[in-house]
Protein backbone atom coordinates (compact mmCIF):
# COMPACT_ATOMS: atom_id res chain seq x y z
CA UNK A 1 0.00 0.00 0.00
CA UNK A 2 1.23 3.45 -0.84
CA UNK A 3 2.46 5.45 2.15
CA UNK A 4 3.01 9.01 1.05
CA UNK A 5 4.64 10.28 4.22
CA UNK A 6 7.83 9.14 5.89
CA UNK A 7 7.68 7.02 9.05
CA UNK A 8 8.49 8.85 12.29
CA UNK A 9 12.08 7.61 12.54
CA UNK A 10 12.74 8.80 8.97
CA UNK A 11 11.56 12.43 9.21
CA UNK A 12 14.37 14.76 8.26
CA UNK A 13 15.52 17.37 10.76
CA UNK A 14 17.73 20.43 10.43
CA UNK A 15 21.42 19.73 10.78
CA UNK A 16 24.72 21.59 11.04
CA UNK A 17 26.14 24.28 8.81
CA UNK A 18 29.81 24.24 7.84
CA UNK A 19 30.78 27.61 6.30
CA UNK A 20 33.36 27.99 3.56
CA UNK A 21 36.88 29.15 4.43
CA UNK A 22 37.13 32.95 4.53
CA UNK A 23 38.22 34.54 1.30
CA UNK A 24 36.46 31.98 -0.90
CA UNK A 25 34.70 33.72 -3.79
CA UNK A 26 33.19 30.83 -5.75
CA UNK A 27 31.07 29.16 -3.07
CA UNK A 28 28.40 26.50 -3.58
CA UNK A 29 26.32 24.99 -0.78
CA UNK A 30 25.74 21.25 -0.54
CA UNK A 31 22.76 20.14 1.53
CA UNK A 32 23.47 16.52 2.36
CA UNK A 33 21.32 13.84 4.00
CA UNK A 34 22.93 12.37 7.10
CA UNK A 35 21.94 9.44 9.26
CA UNK A 36 24.08 7.29 11.47
CA UNK A 37 23.10 4.03 13.19
CA UNK A 38 25.45 4.91 16.05
CA UNK A 39 23.59 7.82 17.67
CA UNK A 40 20.01 8.59 18.70
CA UNK A 41 19.35 11.26 16.08
CA UNK A 42 16.78 11.24 13.31
CA UNK A 43 18.00 11.80 9.75
CA UNK A 44 19.05 15.42 9.17
CA UNK A 45 20.58 17.53 6.43
CA UNK A 46 23.98 19.11 6.99
CA UNK A 47 25.00 22.05 4.82
CA UNK A 48 28.59 22.34 3.60
CA UNK A 49 29.77 25.47 1.81
CA UNK A 50 32.49 24.58 -0.66
CA UNK A 51 34.98 26.82 -2.44
CA UNK A 52 34.54 25.58 -6.02
CA UNK A 53 37.83 27.21 -7.08
CA UNK A 54 39.42 24.51 -4.97
CA UNK A 55 37.26 21.57 -5.98
CA UNK A 56 36.71 19.33 -9.00
CA UNK A 57 33.68 19.94 -11.23
CA UNK A 58 31.51 16.95 -10.34
CA UNK A 59 29.22 16.41 -7.35
CA UNK A 60 31.35 13.40 -6.42
CA UNK A 61 34.44 15.65 -6.29
CA UNK A 62 32.64 17.84 -3.76
CA UNK A 63 31.57 14.82 -1.68
CA UNK A 64 35.14 13.51 -1.62
CA UNK A 65 36.43 16.97 -0.69
CA UNK A 66 33.96 17.16 2.20
CA UNK A 67 34.97 13.71 3.42
CA UNK A 68 38.70 14.48 3.14
CA UNK A 69 38.76 18.01 4.48
CA UNK A 70 35.66 18.75 6.56
CA UNK A 71 33.84 15.70 7.84
CA UNK A 72 35.43 12.23 7.55
CA UNK A 73 32.25 10.59 8.85
CA UNK A 74 30.35 11.41 5.64
CA UNK A 75 29.54 8.02 4.12
CA UNK A 76 28.84 7.23 0.48
CA UNK A 77 29.71 4.60 -2.13
CA UNK A 78 32.02 5.43 -5.01
CA UNK A 79 34.50 3.59 -7.13
CA UNK A 80 35.21 4.26 -10.79
CA UNK A 81 34.41 8.02 -10.87
CA UNK A 82 33.56 7.73 -14.58
CA UNK A 83 29.99 6.45 -14.75
CA UNK A 84 30.65 2.78 -15.34
CA UNK A 85 30.40 1.16 -11.89
CA UNK A 86 27.10 2.66 -10.70
CA UNK A 87 28.23 2.87 -7.07
CA UNK A 88 27.64 6.59 -6.53
CA UNK A 89 23.97 6.56 -7.60
CA UNK A 90 22.03 9.03 -5.45
CA UNK A 91 19.34 11.68 -5.59
CA UNK A 92 20.99 14.96 -6.61
CA UNK A 93 19.09 18.19 -7.22
CA UNK A 94 15.80 16.30 -7.18
CA UNK A 95 16.51 13.48 -9.62
CA UNK A 96 18.47 10.25 -9.44
CA UNK A 97 21.85 10.16 -11.12
CA UNK A 98 25.51 9.28 -10.65
CA UNK A 99 27.43 11.78 -8.52
CA UNK A 100 30.52 11.24 -10.69
CA UNK A 101 28.90 12.31 -13.96
CA UNK A 102 26.68 15.08 -12.56
CA UNK A 103 28.35 18.47 -12.84
CA UNK A 104 27.88 20.87 -9.94
CA UNK A 105 27.16 23.57 -12.54
CA UNK A 106 24.14 21.54 -13.75
CA UNK A 107 22.45 22.11 -10.38
CA UNK A 108 20.62 25.29 -9.48
CA UNK A 109 21.08 26.92 -6.06
CA UNK A 110 21.95 24.69 -3.13
CA UNK A 111 22.91 21.22 -4.28
CA UNK A 112 20.60 18.83 -2.43
CA UNK A 113 21.99 15.32 -2.06
CA UNK A 114 19.87 12.45 -0.73
CA UNK A 115 20.21 8.67 -0.89
CA UNK A 116 18.28 6.84 -3.62
CA UNK A 117 14.59 7.39 -2.77
CA UNK A 118 12.40 5.00 -0.77
CA UNK A 119 15.23 2.72 0.28
CA UNK A 120 16.33 1.49 3.66
CA UNK A 121 19.34 3.61 4.70
CA UNK A 122 22.47 1.88 6.00
CA UNK A 123 24.26 5.18 6.68
CA UNK A 124 24.14 8.67 5.14
CA UNK A 125 24.01 8.21 1.35
CA UNK A 126 24.34 4.42 1.41
CA UNK A 127 21.09 2.54 0.75
CA UNK A 128 20.60 -1.17 1.41
CA UNK A 129 20.61 -2.82 -2.04
CA UNK A 130 19.98 -6.39 -0.81
CA UNK A 131 16.39 -6.56 -2.02
CA UNK A 132 17.25 -4.99 -5.39
CA UNK A 133 19.99 -7.57 -6.00
CA UNK A 134 17.70 -10.40 -4.88
CA UNK A 135 15.16 -9.22 -7.44
CA UNK A 136 17.91 -9.21 -10.06
CA UNK A 137 18.82 -12.80 -9.17
CA UNK A 138 15.14 -13.76 -9.45
CA UNK A 139 15.08 -13.12 -13.22
CA UNK A 140 17.95 -15.61 -13.63
CA UNK A 141 20.20 -13.24 -15.58
CA UNK A 142 22.25 -15.74 -17.49
CA UNK A 143 22.11 -17.49 -20.84
CA UNK A 144 19.82 -20.51 -20.74
CA UNK A 145 20.03 -23.05 -23.56
CA UNK A 146 18.67 -26.47 -24.39
CA UNK A 147 20.39 -27.22 -27.69
CA UNK A 148 23.72 -28.81 -26.97
CA UNK A 149 26.81 -27.39 -28.67
CA UNK A 150 30.36 -28.60 -28.57
CA UNK A 151 32.29 -27.09 -25.68
CA UNK A 152 34.85 -25.92 -28.19
CA UNK A 153 32.31 -23.95 -30.22
CA UNK A 154 30.78 -20.56 -29.61
CA UNK A 155 27.06 -19.86 -29.79
CA UNK A 156 26.97 -17.64 -32.81
CA UNK A 157 24.75 -14.63 -33.32
CA UNK A 158 24.16 -12.54 -36.43
CA UNK A 159 25.13 -8.87 -36.39
CA UNK A 160 21.44 -7.96 -36.57
CA UNK A 161 20.60 -10.13 -33.58
CA UNK A 162 23.52 -8.70 -31.64
CA UNK A 163 22.25 -5.19 -32.37
CA UNK A 164 19.02 -6.03 -30.54
CA UNK A 165 21.03 -6.01 -27.30
CA UNK A 166 22.24 -2.44 -27.81
CA UNK A 167 20.68 -0.16 -25.22
CA UNK A 168 20.25 -3.15 -22.89
CA UNK A 169 23.70 -4.55 -22.16
CA UNK A 170 24.98 -1.09 -21.14
CA UNK A 171 22.88 -1.10 -17.96
CA UNK A 172 25.13 -0.88 -14.90
CA UNK A 173 22.42 -1.70 -12.32
CA UNK A 174 22.89 1.57 -10.44
CA UNK A 175 19.17 1.50 -9.50
CA UNK A 176 18.60 5.17 -10.41
CA UNK A 177 15.60 4.19 -12.56
CA UNK A 178 13.95 1.77 -10.13
CA UNK A 179 14.19 4.23 -7.24
CA UNK A 180 12.76 7.05 -9.41
CA UNK A 181 9.62 5.03 -10.10
CA UNK A 182 6.61 5.88 -7.89
CA UNK A 183 5.17 2.46 -8.65
CA UNK A 184 8.38 0.87 -7.31
CA UNK A 185 8.21 3.12 -4.24
CA UNK A 186 4.77 1.77 -3.33
CA UNK A 187 5.17 -1.84 -4.47
CA UNK A 188 8.86 -2.75 -4.44
CA UNK A 189 8.07 -5.86 -2.42
CA UNK A 190 6.33 -7.41 -5.44
CA UNK A 191 7.03 -5.21 -8.47
CA UNK A 192 10.44 -5.86 -10.04
CA UNK A 193 11.00 -2.26 -11.15
CA UNK A 194 12.51 -0.84 -14.35
CA UNK A 195 16.16 -1.86 -13.86
CA UNK A 196 15.42 -5.53 -13.24
CA UNK A 197 12.82 -5.65 -16.04
CA UNK A 198 15.30 -4.10 -18.49
CA UNK A 199 17.79 -6.78 -17.44
CA UNK A 200 15.11 -9.40 -17.88
CA UNK A 201 14.39 -8.11 -21.40
CA UNK A 202 18.12 -8.23 -22.16
CA UNK A 203 17.81 -12.06 -22.00
CA UNK A 204 14.41 -12.17 -23.69
CA UNK A 205 15.86 -10.22 -26.62
CA UNK A 206 18.94 -12.44 -26.91
CA UNK A 207 18.67 -14.70 -29.98
CA UNK A 208 20.86 -17.32 -28.25
CA UNK A 209 18.64 -17.67 -25.19
CA UNK A 210 16.19 -20.58 -25.34
CA UNK A 211 14.15 -19.95 -22.19
CA UNK A 212 11.96 -17.14 -23.54
CA UNK A 213 8.71 -18.96 -22.72
CA UNK A 214 9.67 -19.75 -19.12
CA UNK A 215 10.98 -16.22 -18.62
CA UNK A 216 7.69 -14.71 -19.83
CA UNK A 217 5.69 -17.18 -17.70
CA UNK A 218 7.46 -16.05 -14.56
CA UNK A 219 6.81 -12.37 -15.34
CA UNK A 220 3.13 -12.84 -16.12
CA UNK A 221 1.48 -11.96 -12.82
CA UNK A 222 -0.31 -8.82 -11.57
CA UNK A 223 2.75 -7.36 -9.85
CA UNK A 224 6.19 -8.31 -11.19
CA UNK A 225 5.69 -6.66 -14.58
CA UNK A 226 2.27 -5.05 -14.73
CA UNK A 227 2.80 -2.56 -11.88
CA UNK A 228 4.53 -0.55 -14.60
CA UNK A 229 2.04 2.15 -15.58
CA UNK A 230 4.33 3.78 -18.14
CA UNK A 231 5.06 6.69 -15.80
CA UNK A 232 8.46 6.93 -17.54
CA UNK A 233 10.44 8.53 -14.70
CA UNK A 234 12.88 5.67 -15.29
CA UNK A 235 13.88 6.65 -18.81
CA UNK A 236 13.83 10.31 -17.81
CA UNK A 237 16.45 9.76 -15.12
CA UNK A 238 18.73 6.98 -16.49
CA UNK A 239 22.29 8.34 -16.24
CA UNK A 240 23.35 6.04 -19.09
CA UNK A 241 20.63 7.30 -21.46
CA UNK A 242 18.95 3.89 -21.68
CA UNK A 243 15.22 3.27 -22.01
CA UNK A 244 13.90 0.86 -19.35
CA UNK A 245 10.33 2.05 -20.04
CA UNK A 246 10.58 0.87 -23.63
CA UNK A 247 12.11 -2.45 -22.57
CA UNK A 248 9.14 -3.04 -20.24
CA UNK A 249 6.78 -2.12 -23.11
CA UNK A 250 8.52 -4.73 -25.28
CA UNK A 251 8.02 -7.42 -22.61
CA UNK A 252 4.31 -6.54 -22.37
CA UNK A 253 4.12 -6.79 -26.15
CA UNK A 254 5.83 -10.19 -26.18
CA UNK A 255 3.32 -11.51 -23.64
CA UNK A 256 0.40 -10.07 -25.63
CA UNK A 257 1.70 -11.41 -28.93
CA UNK A 258 2.31 -14.97 -27.77
CA UNK A 259 -1.33 -15.34 -26.74
CA UNK A 260 -2.60 -14.21 -30.16
CA UNK B 1 20.70 -2.56 20.20
CA UNK B 2 21.01 -0.91 16.83
CA UNK B 3 18.20 1.50 15.99
CA UNK B 4 15.89 0.81 13.08
CA UNK B 5 17.05 2.00 9.68
CA UNK B 6 15.14 4.97 8.25
CA UNK B 7 13.40 5.04 4.88
CA UNK B 8 15.06 7.49 2.51
CA UNK B 9 12.82 10.40 1.41
CA UNK B 10 10.94 9.96 -1.87
CA UNK B 11 7.96 12.18 -2.86
CA UNK B 12 9.20 15.02 -0.66
CA UNK B 13 12.59 15.30 -2.39
CA UNK B 14 11.95 14.05 -5.94
CA UNK B 15 11.57 17.02 -8.27
CA UNK B 16 8.19 16.73 -10.07
CA UNK B 17 8.86 15.44 -13.58
CA UNK B 18 6.46 16.03 -16.48
CA UNK B 19 6.41 12.25 -16.92
CA UNK B 20 5.11 11.55 -13.42
CA UNK B 21 2.81 14.61 -13.27
CA UNK B 22 0.98 13.59 -16.46
CA UNK B 23 0.71 10.02 -15.22
CA UNK B 24 -0.79 10.88 -11.82
CA UNK B 25 -3.12 13.38 -13.54
CA UNK B 26 -4.35 10.54 -15.75
CA UNK B 27 -5.15 8.47 -12.65
CA UNK B 28 -6.81 11.33 -10.80
CA UNK B 29 -8.93 12.22 -13.84
CA UNK B 30 -9.87 8.56 -14.31
CA UNK B 31 -10.98 8.25 -10.68
CA UNK B 32 -12.87 11.52 -10.91
CA UNK B 33 -14.72 10.30 -14.04
CA UNK B 34 -15.56 7.00 -12.37
CA UNK B 35 -16.86 8.70 -9.22
CA UNK B 36 -18.96 11.16 -11.23
CA UNK B 37 -20.64 8.51 -13.37
CA UNK B 38 -23.86 8.81 -11.27
CA UNK B 39 -24.17 12.39 -12.51
CA UNK B 40 -24.16 11.09 -16.07
CA UNK B 41 -26.78 8.51 -15.14
CA UNK B 42 -28.89 11.22 -13.48
CA UNK B 43 -28.63 13.29 -16.65
CA UNK B 44 -29.65 10.39 -18.94
CA UNK B 45 -32.54 9.41 -16.65
CA UNK B 46 -33.74 13.00 -16.51
CA UNK B 47 -33.83 13.10 -20.31
CA UNK B 48 -35.64 9.74 -20.47
CA UNK B 49 -38.28 10.75 -17.90
CA UNK B 50 -39.65 13.64 -19.92
CA UNK B 51 -39.64 17.43 -20.11
CA UNK B 52 -40.49 18.14 -16.45
CA UNK B 53 -37.63 16.21 -14.90
CA UNK B 54 -35.37 17.59 -17.60
CA UNK B 55 -36.34 21.12 -16.63
CA UNK B 56 -35.48 20.27 -13.02
CA UNK B 57 -32.08 19.06 -14.13
CA UNK B 58 -31.52 22.23 -16.12
CA UNK B 59 -32.21 24.22 -12.98
CA UNK B 60 -29.65 22.20 -11.02
CA UNK B 61 -27.05 22.50 -13.78
CA UNK B 62 -27.45 26.26 -14.01
CA UNK B 63 -25.91 26.66 -10.54
CA UNK B 64 -22.33 28.03 -10.76
CA UNK B 65 -20.91 25.10 -8.83
CA UNK B 66 -22.56 22.60 -11.17
CA UNK B 67 -21.10 24.50 -14.12
CA UNK B 68 -17.66 24.38 -12.56
CA UNK B 69 -18.10 20.64 -12.01
CA UNK B 70 -19.15 20.13 -15.65
CA UNK B 71 -16.11 22.10 -16.80
CA UNK B 72 -13.83 19.88 -14.71
CA UNK B 73 -15.71 16.84 -15.97
CA UNK B 74 -15.24 17.90 -19.61
CA UNK B 75 -11.50 18.43 -19.12
CA UNK B 76 -11.13 15.16 -17.23
CA UNK B 77 -12.98 13.35 -20.01
CA UNK B 78 -10.88 14.80 -22.83
CA UNK B 79 -7.59 14.46 -20.93
CA UNK B 80 -8.29 10.85 -20.05
CA UNK B 81 -9.33 10.09 -23.62
CA UNK B 82 -6.28 11.75 -25.24
CA UNK B 83 -3.84 10.23 -22.76
CA UNK B 84 -5.57 6.90 -23.30
CA UNK B 85 -4.68 7.16 -26.98
CA UNK B 86 -1.11 7.91 -25.89
CA UNK B 87 -1.18 4.70 -23.87
CA UNK B 88 -2.41 2.79 -26.94
CA UNK B 89 0.65 3.96 -28.87
CA UNK B 90 2.88 2.77 -26.03
CA UNK B 91 1.09 -0.58 -26.02
CA UNK B 92 1.96 -0.84 -29.72
CA UNK B 93 5.59 -0.22 -28.78
CA UNK B 94 5.79 3.32 -30.14
CA UNK B 95 6.73 6.72 -28.72
CA UNK B 96 8.95 5.68 -25.81
CA UNK B 97 11.92 7.94 -26.60
CA UNK B 98 12.26 10.98 -24.37
CA UNK B 99 11.71 13.49 -27.19
CA UNK B 100 8.42 11.95 -28.34
CA UNK B 101 7.38 11.35 -24.74
CA UNK B 102 7.55 15.05 -23.96
CA UNK B 103 5.96 16.00 -27.30
CA UNK B 104 3.03 13.61 -26.93
CA UNK B 105 2.55 14.79 -23.35
CA UNK B 106 2.25 18.42 -24.41
CA UNK B 107 -0.04 17.44 -27.31
CA UNK B 108 -2.36 15.60 -24.90
CA UNK B 109 -2.61 18.62 -22.58
CA UNK B 110 -3.05 20.97 -25.56
CA UNK B 111 -5.69 18.93 -27.37
CA UNK B 112 -7.63 18.24 -24.15
CA UNK B 113 -7.64 21.99 -23.37
CA UNK B 114 -8.80 22.94 -26.87
CA UNK B 115 -11.58 20.32 -26.86
CA UNK B 116 -12.69 21.53 -23.42
CA UNK B 117 -12.73 25.11 -24.67
CA UNK B 118 -14.79 24.12 -27.73
CA UNK B 119 -17.23 22.28 -25.46
CA UNK B 120 -17.57 25.33 -23.23
CA UNK B 121 -18.19 27.64 -26.20
CA UNK B 122 -20.78 25.28 -27.68
CA UNK B 123 -22.48 24.86 -24.29
CA UNK B 124 -22.61 28.60 -23.62
CA UNK B 125 -24.19 29.12 -27.03
CA UNK B 126 -27.04 26.76 -26.20
CA UNK B 127 -25.65 23.56 -27.69
CA UNK B 128 -25.35 22.31 -31.25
Amino acid sequence: MAEFTLPKNSRIEKGEHYPAPSGATNVRSFKIYRWSPDDDKNPHTDTYDIDMDNCGPMVLDALIKIKNEIDPTLTFRRSCREGICGSCAMNIDGTNTLACTKGVDECKGDVAVYPLPHMSVVKDLVPDMTHFYAQYASVEPWLKTKTPVSLAAERLQSKEDREKLDGLYECILCACCSTSCPSYWWNSNKYLGPAILLQSYRWLADSRDEATGERLDSLEDPFKLYRCHTIMNCTNTCPKGLNPGKAIGEIKKMIAERSL
Amino acid sequence: MQKERPLSPHLSVYKPQITMVLSITHRIMGSFLAISTPVLIYWLMAIASGPETYAELQAVFSHWFAKLFLLAWAFAFFYHMCNGVRHLFWDAGKGYDMENLYKSGYVVVGVASVLTLITVIVALNGGV
